[in-house]
């Protein structure tokens, strides 16, 4: 329909002109364009945007496929419904559709708005954006406050500044942290990230909610902790939690894909975790805990930020050395907060934003440096 | 440590092991670049010798220059006859590579000069520089000033033409390139390691720093240039842009604020030794008819500013680029070939529309250097490309692959952006003085984004030659 569509109608000077962002990104989804080379290289790698963004999003399908069953299975452990395993996907297939559908259309709208109002092409960014929103949030959040969130993110982090490739927050850590901030009264306390009930049969039942590993060892450490929940258990993710943060397995596999592709940096990975190890062990040491350092790495949210969120090609630092000194002080932070915060047990959310921010400094110091060591060099020559 | 080959040449062919480590001294190994997988490169044959009817010299060829026109239509020339000179430095000549007489002078708009046609006689007559080996620097300047050989000099930082009141900090060959299906330095210029010497020589004169020769290191044992003598000589390894001058030069003796080099192609050093062992300005090269669509790619020998039909014929939907794929010019199939050319690369062009293309897990026919694609599984593979843009233009957003195509000591992400900001102090820091458009080539190919970077650092180098002026 696009291309019957284009001649004319939808060109410059054409009666919908003012539609051709949004004709523009249907036509060019369903076929590469036809543009030619004008400038500079005559040919051009097969690679794109498109391309780049769809391949986080095959990466984050394993750990969204195991975030539905896992919404399943709390709600039927909570519950003692005792569903099979497809009854349990299903159920969270159910819950987690609303969420996705509201976040891609509200963000998508703005996206498409403001693309047409710059007169550009749609950018594919929001294809990832809108996939990672739904998998940080509480199941049970509110569609009205997803929507909310959605569109405060999308206009005020990245349509503000220019779109994608000029924001310099992660917006879909934005939204979380938009939900967070304005509704800490639906978000707070130890159920945050427990789904209730959506099951009819359940409609008269007092909701039940379960606490987070990371409320349990908060408040009740090691022993509390592993009375509930095994290592393993975390480890495949078989704990309450938001939607795709819970299960270690699925975000390596993701993991595996992004590095392999280079779409993501593995030195912020790494980094990441390594810093995440070192202040818990020195936390452990210090006895600010009592879980050993390695726990951090399988509670909340902190593998899924250092894999899908801290590497966002955008918001991260851009020189090498650079991405080391970020992924290392994220991970570091976010222990930080979790370990020596009375009131918030998680804290990678703010880790992320808060180095998102300071990203460009980083890479400020390291290009600085290298300069004078390049001056230097120059100079001896 | 040529002396030292002359002084123990047995010594040498006994124990090469040792030649080796004395080679390591000046040994580069660059390991960031990318070979583009691109079909059709030219068959070690010459298939055709173009004697043409017509050459054009186009003044837009020279970076910097400003022609002021010395003929009119009518005249006739020698091969070596003035044909315009640059306005503000009179002295630097540019001459009819033929005999015959001036067809038509080309204009464009504002009454810009785009070429000067010659008629040739088919007489072949030339201009006697005479053969006096030049003694000292000024008699090369006056050669070079007179054979129109100047504008072979490059200058950087900016590659303009040389400024004959300037000496260079040193000069720069690079006696290979790594450019896609570039010309094959060793079949084109191997028999003339008498001129390339020559050219060496007089070269040597105009500077105190020496003269800096590369040689391509996976061809050492079989390349003739590693013979050329009084250079500092340099091996070199590694993907494209290794052989490019400026990458040399950048791990060489990096530029400094200030500081000016030259550098010359290997072509050009050749007519420079020609002139002055013969007398005679004779720009006669084999050029490489490569690409895609070549239907039989291999070498023509030709002269610079043959119309592009008498070089190879050229049908319908085919781009012809004077260069290689990433740095040359489209001259068009009424184009004619460039003074610095001695390659035509044909492409498609691509302005077929694939349905689904991104979304496909495969696309066995579009290269790429992503591993989000299955390139990698086919190393050997040549690729049939087309000029297809492979997506639309989009804000920057991965950059890392900038760097793994660019192995020079400067942060490429942030001399683009200081270029697109038009920001004169960091432009400087972040290098502007040791890049050229060509160095940068290859972000062009690989930017997901689908950035035209080479058009950013050549308006940022614009704007550097304006207000340092």
């Amino acid at each position: 329909m696009a291309d019957q569509n284009k001649p004319g109608l939808f060109e410059k000077g054409g009666k919908l002109y003012w539609l051709h962002s949004t004709i523009d990104a249907f036509d060019t989804f369903l076929r590469v364009p036809g543009t030619v080379t004008a400038k500079g290289a005559h040919v051009r790698d097969g690679i794109d945007l498109k391309r780049v963004m769809i391949m986080v999003v095959i990466a984050l399908v394993p750990a969204a496929l195991f975030g539905m069953y896992n919404v399943g299975l709390q709600t039927s452990l909570t519950y003692s419904l005792g569903w099979g395993f497809w009854n349990m996907f299903w159920y969270g297939f159910l819950r987690m559709l609303p969420l996705f559908v509201v976040s891609y259309v509200v963000g998508l709208a703005i996206e498409f708005g403001s693309s047409q109002i710059r007169g550009e092409e749609v950018n594919e960014g929001y294809l990832v954006t809108g996939f990672l929103i739904p998998l940080i949030v509480p199941v049970d959040v509110p569609l009205w406050m997803l929507a909310l969130a959605v569109a405060f993110s999308v206009i005020f982090v990245k349509e503000v500044f220019g779109g994608t490739g000029m924001n310099i927050w992660n917006p879909a850590l934005v939204a979380r942290a938009f939900l967070f901030f304005s509704y800490p009264s639906s978000m707070s306390g130890s159920s945050v990230w427990v789904s209730k009930t959506w099951v009819p049969a359940l409609k008269d039942v007092d909701a039940v909610s379960a606490a987070t590993p990371l409320a349990i060892a908060h408040d009740g450490g090691l022993s509390a902790l592993d009375a509930q929940y095994s290592f393993m258990d975390m480890f495949w993710g078989f704990i309450p939690g938001s939607t795709g943060e819970t299960s270690v397995v699925a975000i390596l596999i993701g993991a595996l894909i992004l590095v392999w592709t280079g779409v993501a940096s593995w030195k912020i990975m790494v980094s990441s975790i390594a810093g995440g190890l070192l202040v818990g062990w020195l936390g452990q040491i210090g006895g600010a805990t009592e879980l050993p350092c390695y726990y951090q790495l399988v509670m909340g949210g902190f593998l899924f930020g250092s894999v899908f969120m801290a590497t966002d090609p955008v918001t991260a630092a851009q020189t090498e050395t650079g991405k080391w000194i970020y992924g290392f002080l994220i991970g570091a932070l976010a222990v930080v907060v979790r370990l020596w915060n009375p009131g918030y047990m998680e804290g990678m959310m703010l880790a992320i934003l808060l180095m998102n921010t300071f990203a460009p400094l980083i890479d400020h110091c390291v290009v600085t440096s290298a300069i004078n060591r390049r001056a230097k060099k120059v100079k001896t020559a | 440590m040529r002396k030292f080959a002359r002084y123990f040449p047995k010594y040498l062919r006994i124990d090469n092991f040792c030649l080796i480590i004395i080679i390591m001294s000046n040994n580069l190994d660059l390991k960031k670049g990318l070979d583009i997988p691109l079909k059709g490169v030219a068959a070690q044959k010459v298939v055709k010798t173009v004697d043409p009817g017509i050459v054009a010299l186009k003044p837009t060829d020279f970076k910097g220059l400003v022609p002021r026109l010395l003929v009119k239509e009518g005249d006739p020339v020698l091969a070596g006859s003035p044909v315009f000179a640059d306005k503000q430095n009179p002295q630097i000549l540019f001459t009819s590579p033929v005999s015959g007489v001036v067809e038509q002078v080309v204009r464009g708009e504002k009454r810009k000069l785009l070429a000067v046609l010659v008629k040739a006689d088919g007489k072949k007559e030339s201009v006697d520089f005479g053969t006096k080996v030049p003694a000292n620097a000024d008699a090369v300047k006056e050669l070079l000033l007179n054979t129109g050989l100047w504008g072979a000099l490059i200058q950087r930082p900016y590659g303009v033409m040389a400024d004959p009141a300037l000496k260079p900090k040193a000069i720069f060959i690079s006696s290979f390139s790594t450019a896609p299906l570039a010309a094959d330095t060793d079949f084109v210029l191997g028999d003339a390691l008498a001129d390339i010497q020559a050219g060496v020589n007089a070269l040597g004169k105009l500077t105190d720093g020496g003269v800096h020769f590369s040689v391509n290191k996976a061809v050492y044992s079989s390349t003739p240039f590693h013979k050329v003598e009084n250079v500092i000589s340099h091996v070199v390894s590694g993907k494209h842009p290794a052989g490019n001058v400026g990458v040399q030069i950048s791990h060489i003796a990096p530029i400094r604020k200030g500081e000016t080099v030259w550098t010359v192609s290997l072509l050009m050093v050749a007519a420079i030794g020609h002139v002055i062992n013969t007398g005679k300005l004779d720009l006669t090269r084999k050029v490489a008819v490569t690409g895609p669509a070549a239907a039989d790619p291999a070498y023509v020998v030709a002269l610079p500013g043959t119309p592009v039909k008498e070089i190879t014929s050229v049908s319908e939907g085919v781009r012809v680029i004077g260069g290689d794929v990433l740095t040359g010019e489209t001259l068009g199939a009424d184009g004619y070939l460039g003074f610095f050319d001695n390659q035509i690369t044909l492409l498609r062009e691509g302005t077929e529309r694939e349905l689904l293309g991104w979304a496909k897990p495969f696309r066995p026919k579009v290269h790429s250097s992503s591993w989000c694609y299955f390139s990698w599984l086919t190393p050997g593979k040549k690729y049939d490309m087309d000029t297809n843009l492979h997506g639309g233009p989009r804000a920057f957003v991965e950059t890392k692959c900038f760097e793994d195509v660019t192995p020079m000591d400067i942060f490429p992400i942030y001399l683009i952006k200081a270029c697109l900001a038009g920001d004169i102090e960091k432009m400087e820091k972040f290098g502007i003085y040791e890049v050229l458009p060509e160095d940068l080539a290859l972000c062009d190919y690989v930017d997901p984004s689908k950035n035209d970077i080479q058009a950013i650092i050549s308006k940022g180098i614009d704007l550097m030659i304006k207000e340092m002026a």
